[in-house]
């Protein structure tokens, strides 16, 4: 078994980084880009639920609430305020760590715990949806048409691999920040939170105030991830930003890639996008990909518990080597 | 140190402590024994703010901790370990040590660095790099300690660290416990082991159902008639008394 809180080596994350870097290069297709626009766009909103529900262990099945509250916050900045799309990327952050911080501060005040914790927060998003669906600065169940005006300063590009770069450069962030959790004292309180919450108390720490700053973060990134989403399909309605399935492909992503990892979303989207596009490319069968993919998960959940990643990881150090 | 004043908790109709009173003074080594169920355990949680006080008041250096929650009388400095061992299964022992560290030192590297010399004090540093969900009872014993000792505590709850030891890691954990005391930390513990409550304890408190009944030196206590009716029934306190309580729990 491997220690949970080292440090990634830099020469591992340089690495992957000159890959992604590489790949639109590589591979200058339109479907090609897509698919890494794709693979990306999943590894960072997996991340979002990874840094709740894998690092803190805050399981939740709402997790698109806060991706929902982005895509909305940042298409209401450009098309009603008439601002900047490039500011709806502040206010989706803003949002979604608002409305993190609310489930957060709401549930935990109350005591909830694992499935209840699950449960409310697929409440809170269902509710969302419907607030979405019936109010009229959302459009309602119409939704909102972005249009179409490529141009960097409208936050559009022409060539897919600005949005690529675009994605890349948040996927990064969202790795920093997981890898950040990994060697930082508020890694070591989520991580013991995670493990044993009355044994984290005891020694000192504030256990609801640590489980609502990890919503606040959960929630902003994925808030941004709505933002994303919103510009590069240039359309949401609530039932696309608010769906159950977002909620599930987030928290499946980090479970098959290995909950808890610095790499486990990236690892887990990659093969989401895979299987997805594999399958749209081979068939006409709607929602095959996902058919495919769970069962994936049964067996990787039966073989690999951690998931993808341990393929990956090194045997266990020796005792008492550090780093 | 540590005063605890007509201490009173009702679970339902039962008062699991009932008008308790002790006093820790500073850099000794007090403990708090009595017969099974007689709400020792109970008394330690209301005391490190794990249950609501009924009744009572609790001070820490002189200040009121009474109702606060649990993390902030820990950052006040008086740390608790469980009887039931609680450790972060999937950690290893050096991270959960260093969860406890890190509640001194926020830097990562000087949070590691005291977590390796408090495992190096508990005797734990061979073992730094295992999972604590693969050690073994005593192992886990020690962990609570070390986890507890590396928050830097002014006062430590030990409860039951020595229950399921055999005879050799007991003493290891006595020398322990005494430097522990020796660097400075004062230490309040609920024990069974009637030996080492005998060599460790400045001071002792019997507790029975849910009064303390006793207080006194080691040598006072075991000659108390009412400490020895707790343990053994009434009319059971003739002389040999030492050697039986040994025997009964050791």
């Amino acid at each position: 078994m491997n220690s949970v809180l080292q440090p990634i080596p830099w020469k591992l994350h340089l690495a992957v980084l000159a890959v992604a870097i590489a790949f639109p290069f590589v591979f200058p297709s339109n479907f090609m880009v897509n698919f890494g626009v794709l693979a990306l766009f999943y590894a960072f909103i997996g991340q979002s639920w990874n840094i709740a529900g894998g690092f803190a262990g805050q399981l939740s099945f709402g997790h698109v609430a806060f991706f929902g509250v982005g895509a909305y916050a940042s298409t209401i900045v450009q098309m009603r305020l008439g601002l900047s799309p490039w500011l709806g990327l502040p206010a989706s952050a803003l949002a979604g760590a608002a409305v993190g911080g609310i489930i957060a501060a709401l549930s935990f005040r109350a005591g909830l715990k694992g499935s209840y914790f699950a449960l409310i927060t697929l409440a809170f998003a269902e509710v969302l949806r419907i607030v979405a669906n019936s109010i009229g600065i959302t459009g309602g169940g119409l939704g909102m048409l972005i249009p179409m005006k490529a141009g960097a300063g409208n936050f559009q590009f022409a060539d897919r691999s600005g949005f690529y770069f675009l994605i890349l450069a948040l996927a990064v962030l969202s790795i920093a920040l997981a890898e950040w959790l990994q060697r930082s004292r508020f890694g070591a309180h989520l991580a013991a939170i995670r493990e044993n919450e009355d044994a984290a108390r005891a020694l000192g720490i504030n256990v609801f105030v640590e489980k609502v700053k990890v919503m606040v973060l959960s929630g902003a990134i994925g808030g941004v991830g709505g933002c994303f989403f919103a510009q590069y399909f240039l359309y949401i309605d609530p039932l696309i930003v608010f769906g159950v399935d977002k909620s599930v492909e987030m928290l499946l992503v980090s479970m098959i890639g290995g909950a808890g990892t610095v790499y486990g979303p990236l690892v887990g989207a990659l093969l989401l996008a895979l299987v997805s596009d594999v399958t749209r490319v081979l068939t006409q069968i709607q929602g095959l990909s996902l058919v495919l993919y769970g069962s994936l998960l049964v067996v990787i959940i039966a073989f690999l518990p951690n998931g993808l990643i341990d393929l990956f990881r090194r045997r266990a150090k020796p005792a008492g080597e550090k780093d | 140190m540590l005063q605890v004043t007509g201490l009173t908790k009702i679970f339902g109709g039962l008062r699991a402590v009932d008008n308790a009173s002790l006093k820790v003074d500073q850099g000794r080594i007090v403990a708090l024994i009595g017969p099974n169920g007689a709400g020792k355990t109970t008394l330690f949680a209301c005391i490190a703010g794990f249950h609501t006080v009924h009744s009572g008041r609790v001070e820490l250096l002189g200040q009121d901790i009474t109702g606060l929650p649990v993390h902030r009388i820990a950052r006040a400095g008086m740390v608790r370990t469980f009887q039931i061992t609680q450790p972060f299964a999937k950690l290893t022992v050096h991270e959960n040590i260093a969860v406890g560290a890190y509640q001194k030192f926020p830097d990562r590297h000087q949070a590691w660095e005291h977590a390796r010399a408090i495992a190096r004090q508990v005797g734990m540093d061979q073992m730094l790099a295992q999972p604590a969900a693969d050690l073994t009872v005593a192992g886990r014993k020690r962990l609570e300690l070390a986890r507890a000792l590396a928050t830097s505590p002014r006062l430590l709850l030990l409860d039951e660290v020595m229950a399921g030891l055999n005879p050799s890691e007991i003493l290891e954990i006595i020398s322990i416990i005494r430097k522990i005391r020796d660097s400075g930390v004062t230490v309040l513990l609920i024990e069974h082991v009637m030996h080492a409550v005998m060599s460790l304890s400045d001071n002792i408190y019997v507790l029975s159902y849910g009064k303390i009944i006793a207080e006194g030196s080691p040598l006072q206590v075991v000659n108390n008639q009412a400490v020895v009716e707790a343990y053994l029934g009434r009319g059971s306190a003739a002389p040999p008394l030492e050697d039986m309580l040994g025997a009964t729990h050791a």
